[in-house]
């Protein structure tokens, strides 16, 4: 009763307009990262399709804006690829809860005449991709891997996140781990500096990226492997820390997954996983939930929501193009839930 | 209720109580009293509106002001990690865009104004190519960004790589054009300042009196020779005017450009390479920016409405000086 | 090149010089003509791709589908064309009442005065403000204080860039009353707000309804003051029996935005059907309020 006192007060103060309260139906709104938004979105549609009462309303605009959105209290919950820093979690009084829903991997998607699939890119050769080092796709370091491909004299325009990206953040965390001249030029980060030079051009979203990709003969972008699957875009087989030719799938995401135990506070980092078929580039993605949400419904609500992910939404994830969360970490992660309160 | 006074008048005055031929009663100048209150509160509001947009943003943007000071204006480096924001490329793109997309919308503006209003077609089939001009104002800025990126950008990319390969020496050719950059903004840009410009221009060239041409003619000159030697000359402050008020909507503009120029923080003259714009810059970045960079989009923001806001003015003192001329 | 057998006549250069001029004449004339098809060639060019590429798509369930979700197929916007109806709403709710009140002021009530010039001055800045800067203020003003993204936050914005429309055209409106009828209604002792409600709001109406359609048209259209106030929805605004105000809210320009930038065929194909939609609504209100515009006196 108090809480519906509240929640009209709170409606007639806030505008004129606002005339019906919402005394049972719970909306939930989140926003964040755009990696997983594909399937987050199957998940909250059907969720909310066989839950009454219960509607949860997720907007893809990338995991810094996510975070910044749950930062100034204007959503319930976020999602990030990035978790969130030290510093925003100490920001936030009523506790942080982070817990990791699925896993992707990064994918390199490419634009070249006549579609040439299969095409392969050492780590030395796509860091300096993104370093700006290698410019042309004829470039004899990209030709010396591929010798069955006809590459052609056209400059490399590589497609970088315009917005404040996890899924940068992740990539970039690789790229670093995996050469040092990256590490020291641009660092890792949601955003970093990328080279200011005309070939350099930014797109928001994962479906940005993977849009201009699309559009741009030429072009290179990093992109979530189900993007680049439902998309139809060709994308590289890359070359792992054992030093083999990977390509993305569930297996070698699995592969990756297996290599790193998930710690207490549920965050782990893959910057460059161990395994002959481990995929390079694959990480955990989060949703970002305060622990004390001062409204018991919504936090049940939340509960919920995560619980039907776990299980049902588990199930669609490889269809999708994303990586079921191993059974122990489900486990981890249903037991860290109680604390959303 | 009408009482019947003691004039005596020859009209027939209906007997209606809601007719305005009665003097009017003491609620009526009541009512007078509060309508004209509420007219002076809404004349007050839009004042207070614009003062309201400068403090909230001038306040926002005071700490971001006062703790990079110049260095944002005429810094090139935007990176949130080492707390470097410099809007210098952004400034430059929004300017550089504006003009190139001003001069492209002037010329064929001013001369469809001139083709519109100087007897060349019959008044019918002036009034088709008048609206569809004014047309191009009411579509939305986003379905011109998407149509720039699936029309505009596969529709020059031949031209460009040409131009670039053949012309390259040239520093507005120097880069190639990968996607999203300069010319296809810009293009799109002039497209949709092309009503204002044309629209204000063909007013400037309508007011110009009749005599004037008349006279020019009345001197044996040609059709072409009244125009540019006579009409154009004597509209010329109107026409500046609306090539003003048309380079104001360019600066502004924010959908079509933040789809279409590529989002790069570089400075170049090339017509090919990406740039960016205040307003693109504002609408991409806002939504996630943290307190410290809030405060130089808040700073970038008061950039721009600074720039627009000079311009505009600027447009319409030249159409207040232009009107006057004409009296 | 001259032709001697040619009769040699009085003045030769001056005959010449002539038809350098014609010559020039017809030159500037043919460009001008070029000029003006080449000018009509980007709404011909967007009118085609909305129609076949949008018409394509159009079928009675775009306009009650929700929009799909990632790689789902099929789908519509039909909650997107309510919350702009909505949002839109709001702001002419704003926009219009304070937009014309003002112009009564202007036009009749003290149109020398300090206070209208500043006011009038006001409003021509106003009309040159980037769509953005209405967004950034109704974030700060509205988003920031309720705490969330809404369909009134996104009203408020987009009655910041209709409000100088109304204003401007509703006083240019009433001058355009006749003065005699004024003065008819002044000399039978009419007070000032009799004459404004019974004399220059009838006749002026149907300028001041062709001002609030341009300004409502312009509103419809906007994307940029929607991004982070309005933001976007997935679901209906009216929701399981109950009004989802104080929540974000889809509109027809966000979703056109958020879809353009999809590399998936079936958002790509929704993109040109709301375009298409939202291009058909503003040029109706645009053709409306020209008939409407038309001077009948």
């Amino acid at each position: 009763m108090k809480r519906l006192m509240k929640s009209a007060a709170l409606a007639v103060s806030v505008s004129l307009f606002a005339t019906t309260a919402f005394a049972e139906n719970i909306r939930l709104t989140g926003s964040g990262a755009s990696f997983p938004a594909p399937i987050y979105l199957t998940w909250f549609k059907d969720f909310s399709k066989n839950t009454a009462g219960v509607t949860v309303d997720y907007q893809s605009k990338g995991s810094g804006a996510g975070v910044q959105d749950f930062l100034n209290k204007t959503v319930d919950f976020a999602a990030s690829d990035s978790a969130m820093k030290d510093e925003e979690i100490a920001k936030v009084g009523e506790g942080v809860q982070l817990l990791p829903m699925t896993a992707g991997e990064i994918v390199l998607a490419y634009n070249l005449p006549g579609n040439p699939k299969g095409l392969k890119l050492p780590r030395d050769v796509y860091s300096d991709i993104f370093l700006g080092k290698i410019t042309q796709w004829n470039d004899p370091k990209i030709v010396a891997a591929n010798p069955d491909l006809k590459l052609p004299a056209t400059p490399i325009t590589v497609v970088v996140r315009a917005d404040s990206s996890g899924t940068t953040a992740v990539f970039t965390k690789h790229l670093s781990a995996i050469n040092p001249a990256f590490k020291e030029a641009l660092g890792e980060g949601n955003t970093v500096n990328w080279p200011a030079t005309d070939k350099f051009i930014k797109s928001p979203k994962n479906d940005g990226i993977t849009a201009t990709v699309r559009q741009t003969p030429g072009a290179i972008g990093y992109i979530e492997y189900g993007f680049a699957k439902l998309a139809k875009v060709d994308f590289a087989a890359l070359q792992n820390k054992a030093g083999q030719y990977v390509v993305p799938n569930a297996e070698s995401g699995a592969e990756a997954l297996a290599a790193v135990k998930m710690p207490e506070n549920l965050v782990a980092w893959l910057p460059d996983p161990d395994g002959a078929k481990s995929y390079p580039i694959t990480s955990y993605t989060w949703m970002i939930f305060r622990k004390d949400n001062g409204n018991p419904a919504k936090a049940k609500a939340m509960r919920d929501m995560i619980e039907y992910s776990l299980t049902e939404g588990q199930k669609i994830a490889d269809s999708m193009g994303y990586i079921p969360l191993p059974p122990s970490v489900v486990e981890q992660v249903r037991k860290a839930s109680a604390n959303i309160q | 209720m009408y009482r019947k006074q003691s004039m005596n008048t020859p009209f027939d005055i209906p007997d209606n109580p809601d007719s305005a031929c009665r003097p009017p009663s003491a609620k009526d100048f009541l009512v007078d009293r509060i309508f004209r209150g509420l007219a002076r509160i809404g004349v007050a509001l839009i004042l207070a509106l614009v003062l309201a947009l400068i403090f909230e943003i001038g306040r926002k943007a005071l700490p971001g002001m006062e703790k990079h000071g110049l260095d944002v204006l005429f810094g090139t480096v935007w990176d949130v990690n080492q707390g470097k924001y410099g809007i210098l490329p952004a400034i430059w793109g929004t300017l550089y865009s504006a003009f190139i997309a001003l001069l492209i919308a002037g010329f064929f503006g001013v001369s469809m104004a001139i083709f519109l209003t100087q007897d060349f077609l019959p008044a019918k089939l002036a009034a088709v190519f008048r609206t569809i001009v004014e047309l191009l104002a009411a579509i939305p800025s986003v379905v011109y960004g998407l149509w720039g990126i699936y029309v505009v950008i596969p529709a020059i990319r031949p031209l460009t790589a040409w131009l670039n390969s053949e012309l390259g020496w040239i520093p507005f050719f120097g880069t190639s054009l990968s996607g999203p950059g300069l010319l296809p903004a810009a293009l799109v840009l002039a497209i949709m300042i092309l009503p204002t410009v044309a629209a204000v221009s063909q007013d400037a060239l309508a007011s110009v009196p009749m005599k004037t041409k008349q006279a020019a003619y009345g001197l044996g000159t040609t059709h072409w020779e009244a125009i540019l030697k006579v009409m154009v000359p004597s509209a010329a402050t109107g026409i500046f005017g609306s090539l003003v008020l048309g380079l104001g909507r360019a600066l502004g503009e924010t959908m079509a450009l933040a789809m279409l120029v590529g989002n790069a923080n570089t400075l170049s003259v090339s017509l090919f390479a990406p740039a960016n714009t205040l307003a693109a810059l504002l609408a991409l970045n806002f939504p996630e920016a943290g307190p410290n960079e809030v405060e130089v989009l808040m700073y970038a923001a008061l950039v721009l409405m600074f720039i627009t806001l000079l311009v505009n003015v600027l447009g319409s003192l030249l159409m207040l000086y232009a009107q006057r001329g004409n009296k | 090149m001259t032709d001697l057998s040619q009769p040699v006549t009085a003045l030769p250069s001056l005959q010449r010089r002539f038809e350098g001029r014609a010559l020039r004449s017809l030159v500037l004339t043919s460009l001008a003509w070029i000029i003006a098809i080449v000018a009509s060639v980007p709404l011909i060019s967007v009118l085609y791709m909305l129609i076949t590429k949008g018409g394509a798509r159009l079928s009675l369930e775009v306009f009650t589908e929700l929009p799909p979700t990632g790689f789902e197929m099929g789908g519509g916007f039909g909650n997107a064309m309510a919350g702009t109806f909505v949002m839109v709403g709001i702001a002419a709710a704003i926009a219009v009442p304070v937009g014309i009140l003002a112009a009564v002021f202007l036009a009749e009530l003290g149109p020398d005065s300090k206070l209208a010039n500043a006011a009038r001055f006001a409003a021509k800045m106003l009309t040159g403000l980037p769509s953005i800067l209405a967004g950034v203020f109704a974030y700060a003003l509205v988003v920031m204080t309720t705490g969330t993204y809404s369909a009134p936050a996104g009203g408020v914005a987009l009655a910041v860039l209709m409000l100088p429309i109304v204003v401007l055209t509703a006083e240019e409106a009433m001058k355009m009353v006749p003065k005699i009828m004024k003065d008819a209604a002044y000399g039978m002792g009419c007070t000032r707000a009799q004459v404004i409600m019974k004399i220059i709001l009838p006749t002026g109406l149907p300028a001041i309804l062709t001002g609030v359609m341009l300004a409502v048209a312009r509103a419809a259209g906007e994307t940029a003051p929607l991004l982070f106030t309005a933001l976007f929805s997935n679901y209906w605004i009216y929701h399981e029996g109950s009004l989802a105000v104080m929540n974000p809210t889809a509109s027809l320009a966000v979703l056109i935005y958020n879809f353009s930038g999809m590399p998936f065929d079936n958002q790509l194909e929704l993109a040109w059907a709301a375009s298409l939609v939202l291009v058909i609504i503003v040029l109706l209100v645009n053709i409306v309020s020209r008939i409407f515009g038309k001077p009948k006196y």
